[in-house]
């Protein structure tokens, strides 16, 4: 799909270009994109620097956690086929508390974690189950409080006030995660599951806050940056 | 006034919780200060590759032709029609959708009302098509059911809100 999408950018260009007279202004604007590209990725530094740095205190400290047992009841009400206590449980919390803390990079191998303890409890090994779409809903509107990268890029750009986004964004990514959970709870009617409530005991929220993924596909890590979301950069 | 309050208390909070966990705070920021400088610089071969192809595409008229297309549809709502291939973007391509950003952003100004509904837009929901690939490639899931319908639904409702709250926020 990117390599779809990006030959596609290069060759309207070209055919625009021509129709429009602009060569000589189509050799200028690719190199002067490629700096531009060097150039945020530098502005990107200092903030990623300094916001990564930050987070690692609040990580150690045990914060992430803390907001994990903040989630545990939403996280019941959108997992209710996911028996009490079962580890899957406790990496769905940890990979939405580090997404909205904007560590994208600690939230995937957390959300891939908790997708192999779905995994286990998933009859039809190849289709979806009710619970790992839920996740992926989750993930793909996630909670969003401070997009570092927007704010990087605002800097680079001369911004009055760069983080002024902040409230925009997080009351965008609001409406845009009410809606997946209302979709999602919408096709999961559609698709009948009836969620059978098991009974267990309450198990440790939150487990190990690993740095790598073990089950993840090669390159996902590097692949990387078409992820996206600013700050969910791998 | 989120916006003003929300990253000087995290930075004064984080700290001052973690000194009463008794953890030594500078080394620990220093420590995972060093991820930030590799993750900054693993993004330049992406955003580079995406800057080139959308940095030609405005510069050869093909963008203002695509806007001129849109522009009749979106002039009546009062939203600026060049932040919509953003919203086509943006579930698709993470770097191509930061790059087309950046772009509007240099354009038109960081605080220009494109330049923040595209800030916001770029912020609020995450490349679709990725996390579907990853999460799911991870456990060998071929059959993602509803999930794709899901994401993108969540993801053009992101951007209407987006552009919604920005209106109203920011005036137009």
């Amino acid at each position: 799909m990117v390599n779809f999408i990006w030959l596609f950018f290069i060759a309207v260009s070209f055919v625009a270009a021509i129709l429009n007279g602009r060569m000589d202004a189509l050799t200028e604007a690719a190199f002067e994109g490629a700096k531009s590209g060097v150039t945020v990725s530098f502005g990107l530094i200092s903030v990623m620097v300094f916001w990564l740095g930050l987070m690692r205190i609040g990580e150690d400290a045990g914060l992430l956690r803390k907001i994990a047992v903040l989630l545990q009841p939403a996280v019941r009400f959108l997992f209710p086929d996911v028996p009490k206590g079962h580890p899957a449980l406790g990496y769905i919390m940890s990979n939405m508390s580090a997404n909205i803390l904007g560590l994208g990079n600690a939230a995937t191998p957390m959300g891939i974690k908790a997708m192999q303890e779905l995994q286990k409890l998933n009859p039809h090994k190849e289709t979806a189950s009710a619970a790992m779409c839920t996740l992926l809903a989750l993930n793909t509107s996630s909670i969003t409080l401070v997009p570092t990268t927007l704010i990087a890029i605002r800097m680079t750009y001369g911004s009055v006030n760069p983080a002024e986004i902040v409230g925009t964004t997080l009351a965008a990514t609001l409406v845009a995660t009410a809606a997946a959970i209302a979709a999602d709870r919408w096709y999961r009617h559609r698709y009948n599951r009836k969620p059978p409530r098991d009974i267990g005991r309450d198990g440790p929220i939150g487990a190990e806050h690993d740095r790598e993924l073990p089950g993840a596909p090669p390159g996902a890590a590097s692949a990387g940056f078409d992820q996206g979301k600013g700050e969910a950069i791998v | 006034m989120i916006s003003a309050w929300l990253i000087p208390l995290m930075i004064v909070f984080i700290p001052l919780y973690a000194a009463f966990k008794r953890i030594p705070v500078y080394e620990t920021f220093i420590d995972g200060a060093k991820d930030g400088f590799g993750t900054a610089i693993n993004i330049i071969p992406h955003l580079v590759g995406m800057m080139v192809a959308i940095s030609m595409f405005r510069a050869s008229g093909a963008m203002d032709m695509l806007a001129s297309l849109i522009r009749p549809l979106f002039d009546g709502l009062g939203i600026p029609s060049e932040v919509l291939p953003l919203g086509l973007l943006r579930p698709l391509t993470g770097a191509g959708s930061l790059a087309f950003t950046t772009e509007l952003i240099k354009t038109y100004g960081p605080d220009s009302l494109i330049g923040r509904i595209s800030s916001t837009i770029q912020g609020s929901t995450d490349t679709t098509l990725y996390v579907l690939t990853v999460y799911f490639g991870a456990v060998g899931i071929r059959k993602s059911k509803y999930a794709l319908k899901v994401g993108l639904f969540s993801d053009l409702v992101g951007f209407f809100a987006a552009i919604i709250i920005c209106l109203f926020v920011f005036g137009a």
